[in-house]
């Protein structure tokens, strides 16, 4: 297979000017993930260790294999909310004896773990990650429930937290929880959902209602242990499968469940590096966003061997498509050389997918595109019916998609480079990357136009200044919500990742989205429910 | 001419002897006991002969079957080694008896050496020097004494006595001790010398009245009366001296009528005169350091005595250089010189240029009874080898000895060689200011030899690294890949000095990002938690060179070290340059569910109490049966979770319970 040459001279000041852009972007997410692991802060996460307790990622890190990765969602989930960084939950994609499970766990330090919409969309991504890749689901339970002032807009979605987990053991994807504390009302019926259950003694805490509440709805006097313990529900309700004495044995029966689930492990085997240094990767992309780069820089940095089969390389060359691998895994690449979509550009990537679709490879999507074409030549020329056609293409797809976000994701672009909306099983974006429906200069450009032919249609003059003023305003504020964080911060990926992880996060994402290939079991094979739990 | 020689022992002697039979044309014969069928001795004998059972009595000290097996294995000779049957005058009048060449003293020679106070009294009359020594404890007048068994070795009921009171109890341990060890009781009380050095003189002597002399050996670092340094020649000894000894041990030689290689030892106190201890009618263990630095082979030359032939030398032959041979045993010098028993997954020894045989130019010599995989049990002596270095001087040959133990790999068991090593490091050892006492009179070198915080550190750290090598070789995802890294990995070791967690991270590139080890309490080892895993400041910057499941390379401080791992079962073995340490990985997760339903016991079901076996106060143990209940038509039987005393009895016979009434309450131990 042809090998990428480079073109990078890393000491021309364009490379350096990229490379000190993107370690500030860098040092934005390192701060921003320093906010998501503080979780509620030094205050609590001290009162929390002092009750005995380990800290999510600690239980994270103890349930997973050692040395095995561990790839966090969602990490920034509410950045630039007036929640905490993270949402009060982590989620990720790990491995557990040998078997890649996604794991979800409450960071009870954030206001005891409460639910806000937050939360709420993060857990349900990481459930709907589980579901389309077929991965068991492992929720470390410890959480107050809905957060009450935000219950309005989360109590009726909420229930779908439920639904989801009975959904995935009716499709015969298995479902633990480990309770560590509080899983009351609502949220007792996580536990109650899941195929498997491990309460831990003196310390979970599972009922509907609380003490006070069962004395105010029949006068009923009783406590906590009564109404929800750990022994009580592993030898009176049933609710616990198992009885675990402490965390970390908590833990380990939740890793001997999963030892027993007579599932295999999907973690990449041995494959040849790219020729070029990972390092590059900060010094590629344009400081500038409006100065497209060569994604083949991108590429020959990512793929197995630097190797790479350019489909098409004479014709539509604002989009580079072609083969390679990434882990050994094969993966059909679609990538945005020139930033726009032209007519020809479309068709040669609603051919290249057909392609792909039909010898079943995997599709990476590398966005850097300000947009279809715009202008009257080009809508004559039937761009509309082109970029249609692209999109008809991505949204019917069915083979695996991974998008990442390496530049500017804008306008329709997004959905012709298959967008969130487009859903890609994994989302993930750089640092330095932007999307939104276009350009803050274009978008107050219009707005100001728009203004102005509404002044003029009314005769009315009008006001240069406050036509400046409006621009810098709305120009600092689509800057500002087209931004990485800001986007991550709404859960609009999956997260921001240092590009020099590119291949690893590609590679394990497309571990994950195999493993779903080799498994697959047919619906008829499968009873029509979740295991009952009895 | 022997053709087939059949030796009467096992082990490193049993190889040794082999080694010369193979390099002169003799055929072998190997007898072995149950332990032993995979020993290296058995295998590498031409011929073997089980001996059933284990026990020495039953086995290798069982003159009878010895030599009847000899006849079933066509064998002409029989060669004893040391130990067992070696100085049993019984077995070598048997085996003369049956028609068979023994390769040793007469049988009238080994009986007469064999009793320690005939022989002191036979010698005393040729006007060798000895110490006033009384049968009667009572006629004892001069203390210190030791008491010391007449017949035997080894040093085995040997006791110091240094006053009047203690020594009616100590002859009558020893008596004890002696009886049951050499079937003989006798024992007696010989003046004990303060600060003496243990010399004995080689010699060979054959049919026809030569005797020579090989020079003397010095044995004077000796554990519990047992060698474990020998060394020739002695820095103690001048040539008038030596003179002066080879003419002594000549006369011994004389006295008995000897024939073949004999050991006459001395004890030389510290104001010059020495003194005879006692004859031993074998080869020695330590006869390597005389082969080398006289160029013969002792075993070549007890085969040719026993063939008839003279000895081929006119006269002592002269001394080349300086010998050192250092005996490891399978034991633990810090816990009383415990014997350590079990599989020995690794021996190796650097630098080993010869085994068996006389050494060729100065170098190391490995005579050993073990390879790989060897089992060390219980039922004999547990030494595993002797390493012999040859050099010019006795400063060069105790270094390249001290520098091969230490770097040698032994796995599996607890040996001296920590011990051995800085014995021949010591200062003193190394001016040749040494005697009988010098381990009680240098604790210092019971230290263990991988010494220093950082040098446990870091082979705590490249055992955890060839771990999470290993666990990570399948894939060619960075090893413990996090996009937002939160904690360290961690693995627990019970070390030498304790628990010890390696925490260590390393970043996308494989490099370690951050690393500490510290000491932690078992109950806490390898969870997450309160004490964190930065690295604390006075932990040498390290960075890995490579990292694979059996060595890992360390850039320390711009040195770079190689560590060598070898894991059995949860077990590293860690080898560097440092020294050696053996790292017992703690379990991830200890078992906690077991243990915590000790104590109070609740009916497994509704029924009948039929039967109850206990009552309360009793002790009872894991799985005693404590009480029967029947339920439909079934008797079900309740049994002790754990050993504990019963503290409550809440039922009789015929007591009603529910599924969950409290039968009994156990108080664990």
């Amino acid at each position: 297979m042809p090998v990428l040459e480079t073109d990078l001279d890393l000491r021309s000041s364009s490379a350096m000017d990229n490379r000190s852009a993107m370690l500030r972007r860098l040092d934005e997410l390192t701060e921003a993930l320093e906010q998501a692991r503080a979780g509620g802060g030094d205050k609590y996460v001290t009162r929390h260790h002092a009750r005995g307790k380990l800290l999510a990622r600690e239980r994270i890190e103890l349930l997973l294999d050692r040395d095995a990765p561990f790839l966090e969602l969602s990490p920034l989930a509410a950045w630039g909310t007036d929640h905490s960084v993270g949402a009060g939950v982590v989620t990720g994609i790990g491995v557990v004896e040998g078997v890649t499970c996604m794991v979800i766990a409450n960071d009870p330090t954030v206001r005891g773990g409460a639910v806000n919409p937050y939360s709420l969309k993060k857990t349900q991504r990481a459930g709907e990650i589980a579901r389309t890749n077929r991965l068991p689901m492992i929720n470390l339970v410890e959480s107050g429930g809905a957060d009450l002032p935000a219950q309005a807009e989360i109590f009726i979605p909420g229930g779908g937290v439920f639904r989801d987990l009975t959904r995935l053991s009716a499709a015969g994807i298995p479902t633990i929880a480990v309770v560590f504390g509080n899983a009351t009302a609502g949220g007792a019926y996580v536990p109650g959902m899941s195929d498997y259950t491990i309460f831990v003694r003196d310390r979970a805490k599972v009922f509907l209602a609380g003490p006070p509440l069962v004395k105010m709805a029949t006068g009923e006097d009783t406590d906590d242990e009564s109404l929800g313990g750990a022994q009580m529900h592993a030898t009176r309700s049933g609710l616990a499968d198992f009885l675990a004495e402490d965390e970390r044995d908590g833990i380990r029966l939740a890793r001997a469940c999963v030892a027993r689930l007579n599932r295999g492990s999907a973690l990449p085997g041995m494959s040849p590096p790219p020729k070029y240094d990972p390092e590059d990767l900060l010094a590629i992309p344009s400081a500038d966003l409006r100065v497209p780069f060569d994604p083949r820089e991108i590429l020959a940095r990512v793929l197995d061997g630097s190797e790479f089969d350019e489909f098409k390389p004479a014709y539509g060359t604002a989009l580079c498509t072609g083969w390679g691998r990434i882990h050994g895994y094969p993966i059909g690449v679609l990538a945005n050389a020139r930033g726009i979509l032209f007519s020809q550009e479309a068709q040669k990537a609603a051919q290249f997918i057909q392609l792909a679709n039909s010898s079943r490879t995997p599709l990476l999507f590398l966005q850097n595109t300000t947009g279809y074409m715009v202008g009257a030549d080009y809508e004559q020329a039937g761009i509309i019916k082109h970029g249609a056609l692209m999109i008809n293409a991505v949204a019917n797809s069915t083979v695996p998609h991974l998008t990442v976000n390496i530049g500017a994701s804008y306008g329709a672009g997004n959905y012709g480079m298959c967008g969130r909306a487009y859903d890609p099983r994994f989302l993930f974006t750089w640092p330095n990357a932007k999307s939104a429906v276009m350009g803050p200069a274009q978008l107050a450009g219009v707005l100001s136009i728009v203004a102005r032919q509404a002044a003029e249609a009314k005769g009315r003059p009008y006001d240069e200044e406050q036509d400046a003023q409006m621009r810098a305003m709305v120009e600092h504020k689509i800057d500002k919500e087209s931004a990485a964080l800001f986007l991550s911060g709404r859960l609009y990926d999956d997260g921001v990742i240092d590009p020099r992880d590119t291949r690893t996060v590609l590679g394990f994402c497309l571990a994950v989205v195999q493993a779903d290939t080799a498994v697959v079991q047919s619906d008829s094979e499968r009873a029509g429910y979740g295991v009952f739990r009895m | 001419m022997i053709k087939r020689l059949l030796v009467a022992n096992r082990g490193e002697i049993a190889r040794r002897i082999f080694a010369t039979c193979r390099a002169i044309g003799v055929e072998t014969v190997a007898v072995y006991s149950n332990a032993d069928a995979d020993s290296p001795h058995v295998a590498e004998a031409d011929f073997a002969v089980n001996l059933p059972g284990n026990a020495a009595s039953a086995t290798y000290l069982r003159g009878d079957l010895i030599v009847a097996a000899a006849l079933r294995a066509g064998a002409d000779a029989v060669h004893p080694g040391y130990g067992f049957l070696s100085e049993n005058a019984d077995f070598a009048q048997a085996v003369v008896d049956a028609r068979l060449t023994w390769v040793g003293p007469p049988p009238k020679a080994i009986a007469l050496m064999g009793s320690k106070l005939e022989a002191k009294a036979l010698l005393a009359e040729a006007g060798v020097n000895m110490l006033p020594s009384h049968t009667d404890p009572d006629e004892v007048d001069v203390f210190p004494v030791l008491v010391k068994a007449s017949a035997g070795g080894g040093g085995r009921g040997m006791r110091v006595v240094r006053d009047r009171e203690s020594l009616a109890e100590a002859v009558a341990s020893a008596r004890r001790e002696a009886a049951s060890a050499f079937g003989d009781g006798t024992v007696f009380c010989e003046r004990y010398v303060e600060g003496a050095r243990h010399i004995e003189v080689q010699v060979l002597a054959d049919g026809f009245g030569n005797v020579v002399t090989l020079g003397e050996r010095e044995c004077s670092i000796q554990r519990r009366h047992q060698k474990i340094v020998e060394e020739t020649p002695s820095p103690a000894v001048t040539p008038t001296l030596r003179e002066e000894l080879c003419a002594a041990a000549v006369i011994a030689a004389q006295a008995v009528g000897y024939v073949g290689a004999g050991t006459v030892e001395f004890l030389l106190s510290p104001s010059g005169e020495f003194y005879f201890l006692e004859m031993n009618t074998r080869l020695q263990v330590e006869h390597p350091v005389t082969e080398c630095v006289v160029g013969v082979d002792l075993v070549r030359l007890q085969l040719l005595v026993a063939e008839g032939d003279a000895l081929p030398f006119d006269g002592p032959p002269p001394l080349r250089g300086h010998a050192i041979e250092a005996r490891l045993y399978a034991e633990d010098p810090a816990s009383a010189w415990a014997p350590s028993t079990g599989t020995l997954h690794r021996f190796a020894i650097p630098g080993v240029s010869h085994a068996f045989g006389p050494l060729p130019v100065p170098g190391l010599r490995l005579d050993s009874g073990v390879g790989d995989g060897s089992v060390v049990g219980v039922h004999y002596d547990p030494m595993l080898a002797k390493l012999i270095a040859w050099g010019p001087s006795r400063a060069e040959a105790a270094r390249l000895l001290s520098t091969a133990l230490a770097h040698a790999r032994i796995h599996g068991l607890k040996t001296n060689r920590d011990l051995l090593v800085r014995v021949l490091r010591h200062p003193s050892f190394l001016a040749g200011t040494i005697d009988t006492g010098f381990l009680d009179t240098h604790p210092e070198v019971f230290a263990p030899l991988l010494a220093g915080v950082d040098a446990t550190r870091l082979s705590c750290l490249a055992a955890a690294l060839a771990g999470s090598a290993q666990r990570s070789a399948a894939s060619s995802l960075p090893s413990g890949w996090r996009n937002v890294p939160s904690a360290p990995q961690r693995v627990a070791f019970e070390g030498p000095t304790g628990c010890l967690e390696v925490s260590y991270r390393l970043d996308r590139s494989g490099a370690l990002a951050e690393w500490s080890v510290r000491p932690v309490d078992r109950d806490e080892a390898g969870l997450p938690g309160a004490a964190g895993g930065a690295s604390p400041h006075d932990h040498p910057p390290a960075a890995i060179v490579s990292a694979a499941p059996d060595r890992v390379v360390l850039d320390v401080s711009g040195i770079r070290l190689s560590y060598a791992i070898h894991r059995v079962d949860g077990v590293s073995y860690v080898d560097s340059s440092e020294g050696s340490v053996t790292l017992t990985e703690l379990p991830r997760f200890p078992a906690r569910s077991a243990e915590a339903s000790a104590g109070s016991l609740v009916a497994p079901l509704p029924g009948a109490v039929t039967r109850v076996l206990v009552v309360p106060g009793q002790r009872v143990s894991a799985g005693d049966l404590l009480l029967t209940l029947e339920a439909m038509k079934l008797e079900h039987a309740v049994h002790a979770p754990a050993g504990g005393i019963v503290a409550d009895l809440r039922v009789g016979p015929g007591s009603q319970v529910e599924t969950g009434t409290l039968l009994a309450v156990l108080n664990p131990d």
